[in-house]
């Protein structure tokens, strides 16, 4: 199980502010701490903290102040290309490209781009027509993505398909459908593309986030799921991550299986 | 028309263990012996790399052993010299290594006091250029202050010594930290607790790429498949990124070969097997090649004439298949 870790958004009051003082404390203690929790990639994302045209200088930064204190992969999140390329330009290992829709324009501008820096691609479910209520219109799209890998040169287990999870308290016939997706995805190339999840999206505004994350995190690892952006310093959640991978045979059990989780 | 292979692409590859040092890196060694490294199953050059070639530890004892007659033939006359028995070992039967077991040690034996064991490790030392790998009496509490005092007499030579088990692995870890050596970590025909004993292990701060794997086998006949799918179950993880399961795997070949009936009933007793002393050759020697196609780094052997044949098979598997 690869984890995202999700905290480095602008969306984060701490993480906006930084932004916007060019603070490198929080971002960075974020990088160290969630390196801590169990992260393997550190998803970066600047959120509305920073202007659109101001975006690719900002995630330069990020990259640097990150790469100061951290070993991690990052994940560079924004829909804004020149943004992404402008980290990619500086990562000191193979990073991960976060996100890329089912359209062509940007296929075409995403998908060559991750190839030039050997960086994976998470590939979104949709397009600019929204998100598909049911799990054969969400492999329609996941076609297209693989059909883009095989045109542009990206191997396929370097594709994380992403199928969109919606929140349970307001789209809940979303997540059968997106468990159904998953298992889906798996027999769509050879190799198998990858799969993620925005996780902590099931739960938005639920009362107990926690525990709805956990319970899906478990039912979608069961179905296939590779990786998830997630809270890595929700412990309970790390365990599930950990006890899944012993459950589904992935990885040999030993007393300490969860500590060893976390150590990589 | 041709046949496509197809390959397996791993993440990860078995640590690099070394054992010996050299005047220029702290010890004595005229040789040091690297094992492990390996970045494929065993043997599948045109998959990857197999860094290191397995090796042969030849098993001297420091006092005299109860061993079978085929195994008397050949050493009768240094039983009682563990120093010639060394060189023997080295100079006639060209061991890459030794395996100094130090049974005398045993409290209800000789309980040799843990100086006298040391002394005897040194005086090895002194006589043969090659790394030594050294146990003791498997009398658990006995063996942490006889490994202890070998680990102190030893300081600077890398050693392997061992062993180190789940409920007893503190005071050999320690030893071998504070004089810097490597640990055998054994554990029995459990993948599990091999694993555990191995984080327990670099808990207490020993580097990853100084432990050898002891997964415990059966000899031919006697449960040798157990062992070979717990090794290859080690590897397999080993070659995913398990880094707990990522060390060279150590075999007490001589030992589990040379007890089972067929490499000891005569030809009196058993009329079709044959000669004895063949059998006996045989016996250790088909124990050794079945684990080296399991992934075992370290063979811990007796008989010579296995020796000879397994170092003949290396060989020829040593061959690249690319």
């Amino acid at each position: 199980m690869i984890i995202i870790g999700e905290r480095i958004n602008g969306m984060f009051k701490d993480i906006g502010e930084a932004l916007r003082n060019k603070d490198p404390k929080p971002i960075q203690e974020w990088a160290v701490k969630q390196e801590e929790g169990g992260s393997h990639y550190l998803d970066v994302n600047s959120g509305p903290a920073v202007p659109n045209d101001e975006r690719p200088e900002a995630y330069e930064w990020m990259v640097k102040v990150i790469q100061e204190v951290s070993d991690l992969p990052i994940c560079l999140d924004s829909t804004n290309y020149d943004a992404i390329e402008a980290g990619l330009k500086l990562l000191k290992r193979p990073g991960m490209i976060n996100s890329c829709p089912a359209e062509r324009d940007k296929i075409e501008r995403v998908f060559p781009m991750a190839v030039k820096y050997n960086a994976a691609l998470i590939g979104l479910t949709m397009d600019n027509k929204g998100i598909p209520k049911d799990a054969e219109n969400r492999i329609v799209f996941a076609m297209e993505l693989v059909a883009a890998a095989d045109e542009f040169g990206l191997p396929f287990d370097e594709l994380y398909i992403d199928p969109l999870i919606l929140p349970c308290n307001v789209a809940q016939d979303h997540a059968p459908e997106v468990l159904e997706s998953i298992r889906m995805v798996k027999t769509l190339a050879n190799p198998a593309p990858k799969t993620v999840l925005g996780l902590s999206n099931v739960s938005q505004k639920a009362p107990d986030r926690g525990l709805i994350n956990r319970t899906y995190l478990a039912m979608a690892m069961a179905v296939g799921l590779d990786a998830a952006i997630m809270d890595a310093n929700d412990d309970e959640l790390v365990d599930v991550a950990a006890t899944c991978e012993i459950l589904l045979n992935n990885s040999i059990y030993a007393d300490s299986y969860l500590k060893v989780f976390r150590q990589r | 028309m041709a046949v496509a292979l197809i390959k397996e692409r791993y993440q990860n590859s078995v640590s690099e263990l070394t054992i010996g040092a050299t005047p220029e890196e702290g010890g004595t060694r005229t040789s040091v012996i690297k094992v492990g490294g390996d970045g494929t199953l065993p043997f599948l050059h045109f998959e990857g790399e197999m860094k290191n070639r397995p090796v042969i530890a030849m098993e001297v004892t420091d006092v005299p052993p109860v061993w079978s007659e085929t195994l008397n033939s050949y050493y009768k006359d240094v039983y009682n010299d563990p120093v010639a028995w060394a060189k023997k070992c080295v100079e006639e039967y060209k061991a890459d290594l030794l395996y100094v077991k130090l049974i005398g040690a045993n409290p209800e034996g000789e309980n040799r006091s843990p100086e006298e064991c040391a002394k005897v490790v040194k005086d090895i030392l002194g006589a043969v250029g090659v790394p030594l790998i050294v146990s003791g009496c498997e009398d658990p509490e006995k063996d942490n202050e006889v490994i202890a005092a070998v680990a102190e007499a030893g300081a600077g030579e890398n050693l392997l010594i061992g062993v180190v088990e789940q409920d007893n692995y503190k005071s050999i870890t320690a030893a071998a930290m504070v004089h810097r050596h490597s640990v055998i970590a054994r554990s029995p025909l459990d993948i599990n607790i091999c694993k555990q004993l191995n984080i327990l292990i670099s808990e207490m701060g020993l580097p990853l790429d100084r432990i050898a794997i002891d997964p415990m086998i059966g000899g031919l006949g006697y449960g040798i498949e157990y062992a070979y799918s717990i090794m290859e179950r080690a590897r397999l993880g080993a070659l995913a990124n398990d880094k707990m399961l990522s060390m060279p795997m150590i075999c007490t070949v001589g030992y589990e070969a040379n007890r089972a009936k067929e490499a000891n009933a005569s030809e009196e007793e058993f009329p079709g097997w044959g000669d004895v002393k063949e059998r006996a050759i045989l016996w250790e020697t088909m124990t050794a090649t079945a684990l080296l196609q399991a992934g075992a780094s370290i063979l811990l052997m007796r008989n010579p004439d296995a020796v000879r044949l397994v170092k003949e098979n290396i060989d020829d598997m040593m061959v690249s298949n690319e």
